[in-house]
């Protein structure tokens, strides 16, 4: 026990001592951050100050446009838009709206002028208001009394309520985090059940398996690495929760508290066009907060990680130790042990979609996909969607299942690692399990 | 008393039988050569001696008890003939670590890889890579790692290899020392002039049986072929050297190379010489080589395919 110990602390020793694993364990949370960081901060302060010139011929949008947080229309009378629109900064404006004149039934020619690009939210809030007027204008001749109409509009949103408890969720939360954490699994067990392949391949290439065979069993060896890596592994996530969740703590910070309280108070500004996206998208996420048993989720991505890695990586252990001198040979030997990953992969993005489909049941169930599609089911509630039985079935057979691919690894590892010459095959290896001795 | 004792071990695989029947004693603090060409199971022996495999057949006594790899392993020193080291890992953690899977605490494993180091002039070798090491330093590692433990029994396959002759002398000084305290050595190598040299008793295997085993000089007398070299002031003319009491093998300008008639002495011979007033300046036996006993015994069995 003492040595198996003294590998799995020299696995982890010198993965974690490494730079490349500084490096990608702080650069990943940056870069995801950042894609979450960036487009608020874009959105909050991108649109700062933004003063338009507005030239209407057709005198219908006079007082009509609505100024909203850093957007500020201006009209102008007697100025030109062929002169204007080349010299509108020179008066300090950021673009021109240009509105000649127009018949109501058919407007056509309404164009906007500015130096760059217009953003995504200013176009549509363009376009929301001048169709808005456009509208009203087109009522009026009609004769419907516009407040008459905004009274009988309705706006419900059914509530979906789930459970025993009757909590409130939505699917495209349960969408969105199973989808994400049958995802990280599949990379996880993709990236560090390779690592722990190539681990095994130098310690056979270097021969140093024989030394150290001379002084550990084959099975203590492999059971060091693939623990030592899962340590490496547990630690990154670790480190990625801690650093996350302090990055998002700093977001304020980033973001000046006045726009972040005017975001949150999405519904009440939502009339202000441009924030209104953002503002429901930050209050979807307060909404997400409460409705995910995130206690449930996060302890069973722990055991479907380290469940779905052990299981998988005795395998690619197993595979390391029969490869020998060409890399390549690697390739055509994983193909048997990576399939199931894409398969799992594959029902995943269908259970998520639909996860009371047999498919999903059984693809959570059966050990071989259970760790990506489990996650992908879980979201959407249990029990309910996922009953306790299924999940206490896959839990147990997924336990099973990797002291079943540990024992069938360990006996081909043992033999395999001190075999070289030729190149050997899934044939020969599993005659190697069912031998006796 | 033996240190080791193997009887009629066993280990076959799908295709060959690997070891075949070998039994074989080595008593304890003598230097033993396991011989014999490539193939001839010598790895897959010593694999089942340091209990890395189980043989199929057979059982091997380990200090007067059976072997129980778990616990005895730690009294085992094994250098593989395919030296390993990991690549990154630095000298100094690397020594420590392989150290104490040998089952030395970590002060332990630290004063002794100090103490190697010092001894071997490797002291600045600590904080490199092994990668950064030549081929000849690395085995220098790897040798230092292999007796950190003072094993009981050491196993050293093919431990010259690649060493520059400074170094496989000074790792030859080393392996005299420690036979000397008492270290009994397994060496096993198709270097026949490093035998004779080295080991006080043989083995030699072929195709996973053994062709015959003891000490160096016992084995060198049971083939002897009666050859004697003998010295002289004057080549003398043909009929001179006409008797019946020997034949000559080879000659040249100092002497011959004779093998003895058999019903003829030594001093047949002597007198032959002396009779023809030819002065001798020395006379003594030939003995075989281990090379030539090797080379005839493997071709023996060859033939008999």
């Amino acid at each position: 026990m003492n040595k198996i110990w003294l590998i799995i602390k020299r696995e982890f020793l010198t993965r974690v001592r490494k730079k490349s694993f500084l490096v990608l364990t702080l650069l990943i949370p940056i870069f995801i951050a950042g894609v979450t960081i960036i487009p608020i901060i874009i959105a909050v302060k991108g649109e700062d100050h933004k003063r338009i010139a507005v030239i209407d011929e057709s005198k219908l949008f006079t007082g009509q446009l609505s100024d909203s947080r850093g957007l500020y229309f201006k009209p102008l009378a007697e100025v030109s838009i062929d002169t204007f629109k080349r010299k509108y900064s020179e008066y300090g404006y950021s673009g021109v709206l240009y509105i000649p004149d127009i018949d109501v039934n058919r407007p056509s020619g309404i164009e906007y002028y500015s130096k760059g690009q217009a953003s995504i939210m200013l176009e549509s809030n363009l376009n929301r208001q001048v169709n808005d007027v456009i509208e009203k204008k087109r009522m009026e001749l009609a004769g419907i009394d516009k407040d008459k109409l905004e009274e009988v509009r309705s706006d419900i949103k059914v509530d979906f309520r789930s459970g025993e408890d009757d909590r409130k969720g939505s699917s495209a939360v349960a969408y969105a985090v199973g989808y994400a954490s049958g995802f990280i699994i599949y990379i996880i067990l993709m990236v560090f059940g390779m690592s722990v392949m190539r681990g095994v391949m130098e310690e056979k290439m270097n021969r140093i398996a024989e030394v150290i065979i001379s002084s550990v069993k084959p099975f203590q060896l492999m059971m060091g690495k693939i623990v030592g890596i899962a340590g490496v592994g547990l630690l990154q996530f670790l480190i990625w929760g801690v650093l996350i969740i302090s990055l998002q703590m700093l977001i304020p910070l980033f973001v000046s508290a006045d726009s972040m309280q005017a975001a949150s108070q999405g519904a009440a500004i939502a009339q202000n066009g441009g924030n209104a996206a953002m503002a429901e998208a930050i209050e979807k996420m307060n909404y997400v907060v409460g409705s995910i048993n995130w206690w449930l989720i996060i302890s069973c991505f722990v055991f479907y990680f380290l469940g779905g890695y052990l299981f998988y990586s005795a395998l690619f252990a197993a595979i390391g130790s029969l490869v020998n001198e060409d890399p390549h040979d690697a390739q055509s030997l994983t193909f048997p042990v990576t399939l199931p990953i894409i398969i799992g992969i594959m029902i995943m993005i269908s259970a998520v979609q639909n996860p009371t489909s047999p498919l999903a049941v059984w693809g959570s169930i059966i050990p071989f996909t259970s760790p990506m599609v489990m996650m992908a089911r879980l979201p959407y509630g249990i029990p309910g969607t996922v009953e306790y039985w299924e999940l206490g079935l896959s839990m147990l057979l997924l336990i099973a299942g990797f002291l079943i691919t540990t024992w069938v690894a360990g006996k081909i590892y043992r033999t395999g690692i001190l075999m070289y010459g030729k190149k050997t095959t899934w044939k020969e290896a599993m005659k190697w399990v069912v031998k006796k001795g | 008393m033996n240190l080791l004792e193997v009887n009629h071990l066993k280990k076959y695989y799908a295709t060959h039988k690997a070891v075949d029947d070998i039994s074989f004693v080595i008593p304890k603090g003598s230097i033993f050569g396991l011989l014999g060409p490539n193939g001839a199971g010598k790895t897959t022996l010593l694999r089942m001696i340091t209990g890395i495999f189980y043989p199929d057949e057979g059982d091997i006594t380990f200090n007067g008890r059976p072997f129980n790899p778990e616990h005895d392993i730690h009294q085992i020193g094994y250098m593989p003939e395919e030296k390993g080291l990991y690549k990154k890992m630095k000298v100094g953690e690397q020594a420590l670590y392989l150290a104490q899977l040998k089952g030395l605490s970590e002060k332990e494993a630290r004063e002794k890889v100090k103490h190697w180091f010092a001894k071997l002039d490797m002291n600045n070798w600590w904080n490199k890579k092994v990668e950064e090491l030549s081929k000849g330093m690395q085995q220098k590692v790897q040798f230092i790692a292999t007796i950190l433990h003072d094993p009981a029994l050491l196993i050293l396959d093919e431990p010259f290899s690649g060493l520059d002759p400074l170094n496989a002398n000074l790792i030859k000084q080393e392996i005299f020392d420690l036979s000397r305290n008492g270290t009994t050595i397994i060496f096993s190598t198709h270097r026949m002039e490093q035998v004779e040299e080295i080991c006080d008793r043989i083995m030699l295997v072929n195709k996973g049986t053994k062709l015959l085993d003891g000490e160096v000089r016992e084995i060198k007398q049971a083939f002897k072929q009666d050859l004697f070299r003998i010295g002289l002031g004057v080549i003398p003319n043909f009929a001179q050297v006409a008797t019946h009491h020997f034949s000559i093998v080879q000659q040249d300008e100092r002497g011959y190379t004779v093998k003895l008639s058999e019903d003829s002495s030594t001093n047949d011979i002597l007198q032959h010489f002396i009779r023809h007033d030819i002065p001798i300046t020395h006379f003594e036996e030939v003995l075989p080589t281990i090379n030539e006993i090797f080379i005839t015994q493997v071709q023996k069995t060859a033939l008999y395919e």
